[in-house]
């Protein structure tokens, strides 16, 4: 029997359960055929706490430790189910038996991860085995450079680096543009704070990010391939070395591959890990070896590209995605997620949320899916405020929010966008004002600086919320704050500059509130803007311990043993750790 | 190595590396072969899954027991890191997280040894491609 013992269940005393469990066992003198056993989180903490039995993979939902004795007396002695635990199908309304049957499996699909934890990624053997370099064989073989354009373009995949562009007609423009010599690049820039799943495949298989430049190089009429990757992922370029030489070895890459007498080969370039060389035009001219700042568009790298050439851009989860569309066909791959966003989509679960990691969810999951059943809902029992997606470039969206389908059009229309991937889940004590500092001050750092709405702007910008964090901006500001933010956003040269204001306005929209209490009230609801809170002991609480007096850094803690403490507001310097250290609430932010 | 001259070769070494495979998984001898894979992305090293792989390495040598430890890469449950997937012959495989030394000790002499389970289990939550296929 497997206890779940994440988080979400054990807030709702799986732990007693798991003890009940053990307890009735031994009366029915089961305890040496029956073993208990604490799991990790089975990512639907909704209806927790979860007991799973296997060998018949029977499947208990919101079990109370009560239900122990029954459990034990029905299922582990007599083996009969305790149907009234079992799982109600929320469709069809009926009890399902078989876990392997339940819609919670489907809340992930593994496409562009398949491999990633599976396979040993410097192996090509293993991945060979698990029909690896299938598709490109089928494609050189099989197919015309168009045939295989008008797959790509039936499968509907969109451009996973952020802006999603529909990879097929990229290709296809590209494929049309006449060139001496084309060139494909993998954009492996990840930049976004907190989104990682780049890395992760170029880790775990990066075989199959090759592959699919393989493939793309033949639909385009490109010989050449580039990986653009940042300097800062060690080991994922010495992954890519290996991958490559053995691609190398066995002939998938070089000349005539698979005795279609069609040559490609790859190269890496090394990134110095600025945000806005993932834009395509930035990466290209950091190819070159100028600096790497935008260009306008258009034109289009599909038109002058690197070295001026025909340049198709993809990124690593794009190319990730494509070796299994050839394998499966366009149309298993457009059955999967929303109308105009197919497939599935790599998030990386970061902030005040259980289960920090990678998922991969198909196209218009709800947010309070991701948030709330695969990622275990908030830390320590908290409540949810915000989540923060698409990176600096992105915007945060609220409870009102959660029920929404994410594809990359309803982002959009929500004040967000789908970005790279990052999602970072924000509890009620951050504060939100702070949050949009938080990413301004990033895109101030990454401005290339060559246009002045983004260069002087943004840094503009932070100063007016840094004003406001302090409580020293007024009405006027946050009208100028706001302006601001939409003259950067319509004027700047790329991407970058075009999406910074984003965390503003979109915390303007749905927080204003908190924006009026700094400016009206100098005060922080969350309570984190240092200039606007004071800490202070509540006398009724205060046992006299010490514990605050003895971690202050500063000494500003007055106060003998079993006598009422002070704070010297003078001195103190807010650093929340008498806060922490108090055991009687004693200590209160106000 | 040789190299791979067309689609037809390519499927050849595919169900050759294949057959191979499933021989090392669905070994005959009573022990069988046990199949050992630490997540070995970035997260998984940041926390200490190095050590954990040559820990595994040496200790199942040193207790004679037959298996073959291998680095994959990121599972996706960085919060558990470092994580283990540990496949006992002609049984489903198994996720461990949050493995240390001692860890891993527990599953060697428990599960490996006596195919008793040691809490830390990490339940599977999605679907792959392969299982789509069987639907």
């Amino acid at each position: 029997m497997l206890v779940c013992a994440g988080t979400g269940c054990r807030a709702s005393s799986s732990d007693m359960l798991y003890k009940n469990l053990n307890k009735e066992l031994k009366e029915h003198d089961l305890q040496d055929d029956v073993q208990v056993v604490e799991t990790g989180c089975f990512g639907f903490c909704e209806k927790g706490p979860i007991v799973k039995v296997i060998p018949d993979n029977t499947f208990y939902v919101s079990v109370t430790p009560e239900d122990a004795k029954e459990i034990v007396a029905e299922h582990a002695l007599k083996g009969r189910q305790v149907e009234r635990l079992l799982y109600v199908d929320p469709v069809n309304k009926k009890h399902i038996s078989d876990s392997k049957g339940m819609g919670f499996y489907k809340k992930q699909i593994r496409i562009a991860l398949r491999n990633c934890g599976l396979i040993d990624p410097e192996s090509i053997d293993e991945y060979l085995a698990a029909d690896g370099y299938e598709a490109l064989g089928k494609v050189l073989s099989e197919m015309t450079p168009e045939e295989a354009i008008q797959e790509m373009i039936d499968s509907g995949l969109r451009g996973r680096g952020g802006g999603g562009f529909p990879t097929g007609v990229k290709w296809q423009i590209a494929s049309k543009v006449e060139g001496d010599q084309k060139y494909v690049v993998c954009n492996a820039d990840e930049g976004d704070p907190g989104a990682f799943m780049d890395r992760s495949i170029l880790e775990g298989d990066p075989h199959s990010v090759l592959e699919a430049m393989v493939i793309n190089g033949y639909c385009i009429g490109a010989t050449k391939g580039l990986i653009y990757i940042r300097a800062e992922y060690p080991l994922a370029i010495e992954r890519l070395k290996i991958a490559i030489r053995q691609a190398r070895e066995y002939g998938l890459l070089g000349t005539d591959i698979l005795g279609s007498g069609f040559d490609f080969d790859v190269e890496i370039r090394y990134g110095a890990g600025a945000f806005v060389c993932g834009e395509e035009t930035a990466l290209i001219h950091s190819m070159e070896g100028e600096r790497g700042e935008p260009t306008f568009k258009p034109p289009f790298p599909a038109q002058s590209g690197y070295l001026g050439m025909p340049t198709n851009v993809n990124n690593v989860e794009t190319f990730a995605n494509i070796p299994v569309i050839y394998n499966k066909g366009a149309k298993w791959f457009a059955s999967i997620g929303t109308e105009k966003s197919k497939g599935t989509k790599v998030f990386a679960l970061a902030g005040k949320i259980n289960n920090v990691g990678l998922i991969e969810v198909p196209m218009g999951i709800t947010l309070r899916e991701v948030i709330f059943e695969i990622g275990g809902g908030i830390k320590d029992g908290k409540k949810f405020r915000a989540v923060q997606t698409g990176g600096p470039s992105g915007g945060c969206l609220t409870d009102k929010h959660l029920d929404t389908p994410i594809d990359f059009d309803n982002l959009i229309e929500a004040g967000s966008m789908m970005g790279s991937g990052g999602m970072i889940v924000m509890d009620e004590d951050d504060c939100m004002v702070s949050v949009a500092k938080f990413y301004l001050d990033f895109t101030v750092e990454e401005s290339c600086g060559k246009c002045s709405p983004c260069r002087v702007g943004n840094k503009r910008l932070y100063e007016l919320l840094e004003k406001i964090t302090q409580g020293k901006a007024d009405k006027e500001d946050l009208d100028n704050l706001r302006n601001l933010s939409m003259v950067i956003r319509d004027t700047s040269l790329c991407g970058l500059g075009q999406t910074s204001p984003n965390p503003v306005l979109s915390t303007m929209d749905n927080f204003m509130e908190e924006y009026d209490a700094h400016v009206e009230d100098q005060r922080c609801p969350a309570g984190s803007c240092k200039e606007l809170i004071r800490y202070e002991i509540i006398p009724e609480n205060c046992v006299g311990c010490t514990a605050c007096a003895r971690n202050c850094p500063v000494n500003c803690i007055a106060g003998e043993r079993k006598q009422l403490h002070t704070i010297d507001q003078s001195l103190c310097i807010k650093c929340n750790a008498c806060f922490e250290k108090c055991k009687f609430n004693a200590v209160a932010i106000v | 190595m040789t190299k791979i001259k067309s689609l037809a070769d390519l499927k050849k070494k595919k169900e050759d590396l294949q057959s191979k495979i499933a021989l090392r998984e669905k070994s005959d001898t009573p022990e069988g072969r046990v199949l050992v894979k630490v997540a070995m992305a970035t997260c998984g090293i940041a926390s200490g899954s190095k050590e954990v792989m040559e820990y595994m390495v040496d200790e199942l040598d040193k207790r004679n027991i037959d298996a073959i430890v291998t680095q994959t890469g990121c599972m996706g449950y960085c919060y558990a890191e470092p994580t283990i997937e540990v496949k006992l012959p002609d049984q489903e495989p198994v996720v461990y997280g949050y493995v240390d030394t001692r860890k891993a000790d527990e599953i060697i002499e428990k599960y490996i040894r006596n195919q008793e389970l040691v809490d830390g289990i990490i339940p599977v939550n999605y679907q792959t491609i392969e299982k789509d296929k069987e639907e």
